[in-house]
C-alpha cells in the first residue's frame, strides 16, 4: 500500500443510540503518521467514532476501512458481507486505544497488565514479553513500578500504565479518548509528555479527543471540529484556533476560553 | 453409668462422613454453579434456557424430595446409587442451583471498563473471562459461597434419612442404644456449629489473601 493512502478511511457511517443520533453521514481520513485532534462540544460524536474505530460500538450504516481493508465488512466473492468475530478480531491487531479511566485490570500488577495481552493474543512468550513491558515501562518513566499494584498508583501514573499496556500490541493505530479528563491538574501534564515521546519515537497515527486545546493546538496535525453528530469544520490548528469559519466553532472556541482553557 | 466414649466415637465417624458429603457436594455445586452461572451468561438461547431451567427446578423443589428422588426412584429407571452418592448428587446439584445465581450476579457486578479494555486488547470472550472477569468476580462470589457452603452442611443432616451414617444419623443410633437424648443432640449440635465456624474462618482468610493488593494498602 502506498504511503499517500489513508490508514483510516470513514465513509457516510451513521450511528443513533435509540432516538437519538450521535453520527450522522459521518466522512474522515486520516493519513498514516497523522497526529489528528477530535474537539467539540460533549454528545457530539467524537468519543463514539473512537469507540466504533475500537469496535466498542457497531455502526448502524456505512463503511470504515482501515489499514487498506474493511473493518465491519468482509469481502467474500466480491460481495461485502458483515465481519464475524474472526475478521474483527484480526482487524483489532492494527489498533489500541487508551481510556478516560484508565481501565487498568486492578487484580494483576503493572507488568502482568502489560504483558497479558502479548502472551494471550500473540502467544509472546513470558521472557519476551517482560523484557518489552519494561522498555515500554521504561519509556512512560514507570519502570520503577512494575510490581506495584495499579490501586497503589496515582491517576496520571495509573494513564501512563494504560498507554504502555495498548502499545504492547505494537498497533499502527492509537486512540486516545480523553486520556487527561479523569486527571487532577498537577498530573496531566506528565501523560501529555509520554505523548510527545510516542509522537517523536515512533510513527503511529494518533487520534486523540481531548479537551486540552493547548496541547492540541501544539500536537495535532490536523483538528476535527466535531458538533451533532458532524465534522463541522477541519483544518491545521492555527486555521481553527486563530481563524475559526464557521460559527458553531467560533461559539464552542469562545466557551472554552471563557472557562480558562490556555489556546 | 453409661460408657460415653464408645458413642463419642460413633459420633466422630460420623462427623467424618458429614465432612466427607459436605466437601463433595461443595465440589458438585462448585462446577455445576460455574457451568449454570455461565450458562445463564451465555449468547446461546439453548444454553440460556437449560441453566434456567436446572436453576429454577432445584431451587423449586424440596432438597428432601431431590434426596429421596435420587435414592428411591432413580434404581427404578436404572441408576442404582449408594447413599453417599445419592447424597452427593442431591446436595451438589441442589446447592448448585442457588450458587449459580452467585456465579451470574458477580459477573455482571464487573463493570462494564474491564470487558471493553479486554475488546481494546483483542483478548477473545473467554480469554478475558478467564484472565480478567472471573477473577475479580470470583471475590465478589467468595463471601456469598462461603453462606452456601454453610447451607449444604447443614442440609447434609437429611442424609441421615436414607440410611448414610452421617452426624444426625449416629446422633439418632446413640440415642436409641442409650436412650439419653439430651448428650447426642447437644454433642452433634456442637459439632455442626464448630464446622460451619471452620468454612466461616476459611472464607474469609481465602478473600483476605485475594484481595490483597486491591485496596492500594497491603502488597
Amino acid at each position: 500500500m502506498s504511503a499517500s493512502a489513508p490508514i483510516i478511511k470513514v465513509d457516510a457511517i451513521s450511528k443513533s443510540f435509540g432516538a437519538f443520533k450521535v453520527l450522522d453521514g459521518l466522512s474522515m481520513q486520516v493519513m498514516p503518521r497523522e497526529k489528528l485532534a477530535l474537539i467539540g462540544p460533549s454528545g457530539s460524536g467524537k468519543t463514539t467514532i473512537l469507540r466504533i474505530l475500537m469496535t466498542l460500538e457497531r455502526i448502524d450504516g456505512g463503511h470504515i476501512q482501515i489499514d487498506g481493508e474493511q473493518l465491519y465488512h468482509m469481502e467474500r466473492n466480491g460481495q461485502l458481507l458483515p465481519a464475524d468475530e474472526r475478521h474483527l478480531a484480526r482487524m483489532r491487531q492494527k489498533t489500541g486505544m487508551v481510556f478516560q479511566l484508565f481501565n487498568l485490570f486492578p487484580h494483576k500488577s503493572v507488568i502482568d497488565n502489560v504483558t497479558l495481552a502479548p502472551i494471550l493474543t500473540k502467544g509472546t512468550p513470558r521472557a519476551a514479553a517482560e523484557k518489552r513491558a519494561m522498555e515500554l515501562l521504561d519509556m512512560v518513566g514507570m519502570a520503577d513500578k512494575a510490581k506495584a499494584m495499579p490501586a497503589q498508583l496515582s491517576g496520571g501514573q495509573k494513564q501512563r500504565v494504560a498507554i504502555a499496556r495498548a502499545l504492547a500490541l505494537q498497533p499502527k493505530i492509537m486512540l486516545f479518548d480523553e486520556v487527561t479528563s479523569a486527571l487532577d491538574p498537577e498530573l496531566v501534564e506528565e501523560v501529555l509528555n509520554v505523548l510527545w515521546r510516542l509522537c517523536a519515537e515512533t510513527d503511529m497515527t494518533m487520534l486523540l479527543v481531548t479537551h486540552e486545546m493547548g496541547f492540541a493546538h501544539d500536537f495535532a496535525d490536523r483538528i476535527l471540529f466535531f458538533d451533532r453528530g458532524r465534522i463541522v469544520e477541519e483544518g491545521k490548528p492555527d486555521e481553527i484556533f486563530r481563524n475559526p469559519k464557521q460559527e458553531r466553532t467560533q461559539g464552542f472556541l469562545k466557551k472554552i476560553i471563557a472557562a480558562g482553557h490556555r489556546v | 453409668m453409661t460408657q460415653w466414649s464408645g458413642y463419642f466415637g460413633l459420633i466422630f465417624q460420623g462427623a467424618l462422613v458429614t465432612i466427607e458429603l459436605t466437601l463433595m457436594g461443595s465440589v458438585l455445586a462448585l462446577i455445576m454453579a460455574f457451568l449454570a452461572g455461565m450458562g445463564r451468561l451465555s449468547r446461546f438461547f439453548v444454553l440460556r434456557a437449560l441453566a434456567t431451567a436446572y436453576i429454577e427446578f432445584f431451587r423449586g423443589t424440596s432438597i428432601f424430595v431431590q434426596l429421596f428422588f435420587a435414592y428411591f426412584v432413580l434404581p427404578l429407571l436404572g441408576l442404582e446409587l449408594t447413599p453417599l452418592q445419592a447424597g452427593v448428587l442431591a446436595l451438589g446439584l441442589n446447592v448448585g442451583a442457588y450458587a449459580a445465581e452467585v456465579v451470574r450476579g458477580a459477573v455482571q457486578s464487573i463493570g462494564r471498563e474491564q470487558h471493553e479494555a479486554c475488546i481494546a486488547l483483542n483478548l477473545g470472550r473467554w480469554q478475558g473471562m478467564r484472565h480478567v472477569i472471573l477473577p475479580q468476580a470470583f471475590l465478589v462470589m467468595l463471601p456469598t459461597f462461603g453462606n452456601n457452603a454453610i447451607e449444604l452442611l447443614k442440609a447434609t443432616s437429611v442424609v441421615s434419612l436414607i440410611s448414610l451414617a452421617d452426624l444426625t444419623f449416629q446422633a439418632q443410633v446413640v440415642r436409641a442404644q442409650t436412650g439419653n437424648t439430651m448428650v447426642p443432640f447437644t454433642t452433634i449440635l456442637i459439632v455442626y456449629f464448630i464446622l460451619s465456624l471452620l468454612i466461616s474462618w476459611g472464607v474469609r482468610s481465602l478473600e483476605r489473601r485475594m484481595a490483597r493488593g486491591l485496596d492500594g494498602v497491603r502488597v
